[in-house]
């Protein structure tokens, strides 16, 4: 089985063109533990580790580009996550500190997975995810239009992520991950939310209760209801001890499986999403992880 | 309360000390050879095809797929077993190879040896298999009615216990249903072992197990063959915790090397591992305590349920510990227990640490908190009430003449001080319930503080043949020590140079290659019994070879044997005119010693449960401290504290090994270790799914107390410590998430769902 480690995405889009079947590995925290498990074998490699145009991350005006390559560990890193406070703080549910290094964030859009954990964060920032084609075409697109069930794309055979936009610093954001263990879990339930003040917006999106994010509108038109944008404080009964229980788990379509129960996460959901409201409203700073 | 025992003047690495383990450094610096590392020459790889149906006739088996893959030695299936057909620790009613039907998901049907581990899976992949699937029986008690799915029938075992009066009444009673789920011994090291073809037409095979010559007379049995034409070597063993007590594939590996006439190598992967060793039994349980009005026990009635899987493994052994021991560490003076053991198509339930006693401790301690409940008694004091102690009776009769410092352990662990409440901001984020995950909100964070006391069996039990050997060796001032015993982890490699360098006073003490070629058995390492077994054999041997060698220079030197000794290292007399380095004194000779060491006999339980079935007892308290997230059900087990009866601490460094390590896989089994099942199928056999405590999510564990009372009888008065430390930290942090939410949560793993939306449930039937 041959490997390339092309040093360069014009590399790398060459050996794609010369076989159109390759697999592209990155991290290789999903990919290897599928070629362990027999369920994937692949008959060309192509490792992405070494393409200089797919790592970090740059602002480009008032957006922040992220490569497809970032590890975790570099969402995580400070100077980030002052700009995306919200990816920082998925990024540092993730795995492990060895997953955190080696796992990237295009690895974990590319997975698709329902509990991907950069998926809601990135759902609720809208996020922009460019893809190539060794033919030079691009393409940009939102999540919704990426990630289409569980691990299932629109990603075309030969086609490589590129990068993902976000805006820097956009508001308050917030993101809660439920897991049946203290740490290196799957998510059984998780949220996301962006309180956006200057462009008065709310994004909610939510984990692990669906086949894929689910954005909940529904809840962030009720949510918008309940802001007081001027004096930046929630109104009415999430003042209290109001909720948005009842509406995020009509959102959600969970399953029962060996993980959860379907009843759990839709409560879990709720609990989160309300929490990361009043998070993002109260007077601490957001908490970079 | 530390006892110092001396290893004679100035050598160090004797008795009572934290002598560092031999294979530390290597195991620290991954350079121990693990099982699974093993090569040889020319060597091929082995693949088993299991059952992906909990039950199933098999109507056609073609192995012809297989052979046609290039690189394909071998395919073996029912058939080609050449003596017993099957195997089993109790009884052999378990197939080597499905035959006609499979009765478990993940049982073996055909075994495949290639030139390359994929090409053995694939080939293995490639048998033709034509299964008529029939509905599985996987609930425990429509099983005792069912028909039977082994010519053997479903009832496994069955123990009543009766004592006393079956009709006695007290002032005050509490019920309940309690169940613990599917537990796995969850070791890091996969099954693994090399196979390999001798030339007198035997087989030498090296492997992770736990107890080698069990291993081979069943091999033996099955490849027909004499035993000494059998011969296993110990390899690495990544772990055990009773997981290793049965065999996983030994015999299909044997037979692919004696077929091909080539080595032959087997590693199963995660998944293989999970289906392919024994569980912890999921019990179910009813029980009711009686009371008199101050709080004496005047009663305990329980009916046991065990699911023992579709093969009978140790189930009989694990019942009867979970019968003998239903009604807790104390006091009872009527008692009525009604345990079975049934067969099912869930996957084969054993061995493993704690062995029955962990299932009915979190019954009975639950059952405790709420006698004391009804009786509005400190929970606590009632515990010490019905301590038992020395002298006492148990539910089987039995008079309890060793230690029992059960109100000691209560007592220490009680005593002492409570870790911090957490102020509002004072916890790091990360170290509320939820962790990593960002989720708690310290408003919503409820502490609760639980408390439990265990106890179980030393060694094997009702009138088995407990023995163990060892060899001692001296020459030219070196001692080697040989035992077939197998080191899991626990660190009986220490505590046998421990000990041989007690009695010589000399530092350097290796150790012999533990194989059933050329040494006798030295029992299971399991049952909590090697430090006191292996450790008397080893006593005996040395000190075997001490005499010989002391009569050996009075000989020598014409001197009355009585007026010289062994003393730090050197043969002398009391007139100080013998002064011999042990070179010296065995002036050319090799001595060596083979020593057998037993137990003193136990009996058989009778027909009411009655009998001295156990030679000794350990018991142990924990006290869990919890926080749980009311609303999302998470749990952070923030400390344990825990006094455990030790007779007499030998390595003070590993026996908090022991209770830190059982003390962790307790905590495990009460807020997440479960091995799911639907409808007989395994739902989470990796370690993605079967989740095992995180540094996050593993407490400190405080001790509070190590109890040296020394066990008459044990030698250095030690008692085991393998499994003790694993028995009553469930209990205990079950009772403190009770404590934190007033639910009655009758059912470990606690799930996040179990607190959650029964809270949730609650608070809108409130409203
Ligand atoms: C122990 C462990 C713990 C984990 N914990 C978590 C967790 O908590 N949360 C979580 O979300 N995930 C977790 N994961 C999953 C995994 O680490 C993440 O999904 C990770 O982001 C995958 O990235 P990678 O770089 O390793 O991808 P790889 O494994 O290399 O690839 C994954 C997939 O993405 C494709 N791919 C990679 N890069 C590109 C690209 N540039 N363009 C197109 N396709 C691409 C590959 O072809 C492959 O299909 C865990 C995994 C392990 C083993």
């Amino acid at each position: 089985m041959p490997v390339f480690v092309p040093a360069s995405l014009e590399e790398a889009f060459a050996v794609l063109e010369g076989a159109p079947g390759a697999q592209l590995l990155a991290g290789g925290t999903d990919f290897m533990v599928e070629v362990n498990a027999g369920q994937r074998r692949p008959a060309t490699v192509v490792a992405l580790g070494a393409v200089p145009e797919l790592k970090g991350w740059r602002l480009d005006g008032d957006e922040v580009v992220l490569g497809a390559g970032l590890t975790y560990t570099e969402m995580i890193s400070p100077e980030l996550a002052e700009l995306v406070p919200g990816l920082a703080q998925a990024a540092r549910t993730v795995g492990s500190p060895q997953i955190r290094n080696a796992g990237t964030l295009g690895g974990n859009i590319a997975t698709a997975s329902p509990a991907g954990d950069t998926l809601p964060m990135l759902m609720a920032l809208g996020a922009t995810m460019t893809l190539g084609r060794s033919d030079g075409g691009r393409r940009a697109v939102g999540l919704d239009e990426l990630v289409v069930g569980p691990k299932r794309t629109t990603l075309q055979p030969g086609e490589v992520l590129l990068e993902v936009r976000v805006r820097a610093g956009a508001g308050r954001q917030e993101f809660l991950k439920v897991g049946t263990r203290n740490a290196m879990v799957i998510a059984v339930a998780s949220a996301a939310v962006v309180v956006d003040f200057e462009r008065r917006s709310v994004r909610v999106a939510l984990g692990s209760v669906g086949p894929v994010v689910i954005r909940a509108e529904e809840v962030e038109r009720e949510a918008a209801k309940l802001i007081d944008w001027d004096a930046r404080r929630l109104v009415g009964p999430l003042e209290g001890s109001g909720d948005f229980g009842e509406l995020v788990r009509t959102a959600a379509r969970p399953i029962d499986d060996h993980r959860s129960t379907a009843a759990y996460r839709r409560h879990a959901a709720g609990v989160c999403v309300t929490r990361a409201f009043r998070r993002a409203f109260s007077s601490e700073e957001s908490t970079a992880p | 309360m530390t006892t110092v025992l001396t290893t004679g003047p100035g050598l160090r690495g004797g008795l009572g000390e934290s002598v560092r383990r031999p294979d530390g450094g290597p195991k620290a610096r991954g350079e121990f050879a693990f099982s699974s590392d093993l090569e040889a020459e020319d060597m091929l790889w082995a693949h088993l095809l299991r059952s992906p149906h909990p039950s199933a006739a098999i109507s056609s088996l073609d192995l012809s797929p297989a052979f046609a893959v290039p690189g394909v030695a071998a395919v073996l299936a029912a058939g080609d077993v050449p003596g017993r057909q099957s195997f089993g620790l109790d009884y052999p009613d378990q197939p080597v190879f499905a035959g006609k039907v499979v009765r478990h998901v993940g049982e073996p049907i055909a075994a495949v040896a290639a030139d390359h581990p994929i090409t053995a899976r694939r080939a293995a992949e490639a048998i033709a298999v034509t299964y008529e699937v029939t509905e599985p029986l996987t609930d425990p008690e429509a099983a005792m009615e069912a028909p039977p799915i082994h010519e053997r029938g479903n009832v496994l075992f069955h123990q009543d216990i009766v004592h006393g009066d079956p009709g006695a009444t007290g002032e005050v009673s509490v019920e309940g249903s309690y169940a613990t789920a599917m537990q796995d011994q969850a070791f890091l090291g996969p099954e693994s072992a090399l196979a390999v073809p001798a030339g007198d037409g035997g087989v030498d095979l090296y492997l992770a197990t736990q107890w080698l010559h069990v291993d081979r007379d069943q091999i033996a049995a099955c490849l027909g063959l004499p035993l000494d034409l059998v011969r296993l070597h110990l390899s690495g063993v990544g772990g055990a915790f009773g997981a290793r007590e049965d065999m996983s594939m030994q015999v299909q590996l044997c037979l692919l090397a004696m077929r091909t006439g080539r080595p032959v190598k087997i590693v199963f992967s995660r998944e293989e591992s999970f289906l392919g060793h024994v569980h912890r039994h999921p019990a179910r349980m009813w029980y009711r305590h009686s009371a008199d009005a101050d709080g004496n026990l005047v009663k305990v009635e329980a009916k046991l349920i065990l699911d023992g899987g579709a093969y009978l493994s140790s189930s009989p052994a694990v019942l009867q510990n979970a019968a003998c021991f239903a009604a807790g560490p104390y006091r009872v003076p009527n008692a009525v227990v009604d345990a079975t053991a049934v067969r099912t198509n869930n996957p084969p339930c054993g061995a493993m640490r704690g062995f029955g006693a962990v299932q009915v401790c979190f019954a009975y301690e639950t059952q405790m908190d709420k006698l004391a409940a009804a009786l509005r008694m400190d929970p606590v004091e009632l515990r010490l009430r019905n301590a038992l102690r020395t002298g006492d009776t148990m539910i089987t009769g039995q008079v309890l003449s060793g230690a029992a410092p059960v109100a000691e352990v209560i007592r220490a662990v009680a005593a002492a001080p409570l870790p911090a409440e957490p102020g509002p901001s004072d916890a790091p984020e990360i170290a509320l319930p939820g962790g990593a995950g960002r989720t708690a909100e310290r408003d919503r964070v409820r502490r609760g503080i639980g408390f439990a006391v265990g106890f179980k069996n030393l060694m094997y039990s009702a009138g088995f043949d407990d023995f163990t050997t060892a060899r001692c060796r001296l020459e030219e001032g070196r001692v080697t020590i040989t035992s077939a015993a197998v080191e899991v982890g626990q660190g009986l490699v220490t505590l046998m140079q421990q000990i041989a360098r007690h009695i010589f006073g000399v530092a350097d003490v290796s150790l012999g290659e533990a194989t059933t070629a050329g040494i006798g058995s030295a029992g299971s390492t399991s049952a909590s019994r090697q430090t006191w077994m292996t450790g008397g054999a080893v006593e005996a041997a040395c000190r075997a070879v001490a005499e010989r060698l002391v009569s050996s220079v009075a000989q020598r030197l014409e001197r009355p044997l009585a007026s010289l000794r062994l003393d730090g290292g050197r043969v002398c007399s009391d007139d100080g005119a013998v002064d011999l380095s042990l070179v010296g004194a065995a002036s050319g000779q090799v001595f060596e010693e083979t020593a057998v060491y037993r137990h003193p006999p136990t009996e058989e339980l009778d027909e009411k449960g009655q009998g001295n079935a156990h030679v000794s007892f350990a018991f142990g308290a924990h006290r869990a401290v919890v926080d749980v997230d009311l609303d999302l059900g998470l749990v952070r087990v923030v400390d344990v504290t825990t006094a455990q009866d030790v007779g007499r601490a030998l390595n003070p460094l590993q026996l908090i090994g022991q209770i830190e390590g059982g003390t962790a896989q307790g905590v495990g089994l009460a807020v997440m270790e479960e091995i799911v099942l639907d409808r007989g199928t395994v739902r989470n056999p990796s370690f993605t799914d079967y989740i095992i405590p995180t540094a996050l999510d593993s407490p400190p564990v405080t001790i509070a107390g190590l109890i040296e009372e020394p066990e008459p009888g044990a030698p250095h008065g030690a008692k085991g410590a393998g499994e003790p430390p694993a028995i009553s930290s469930t209990a205990a942090v079950a009772a403190a998430i009770r404590d934190a939410t007033g639910l009655e949560l009758a059912r470990v793993p606690i799930r996040p769902q179990d607190i959650a939306l029964a809270l949730a449930a609650f608070e809108e039937d409130r409203q």
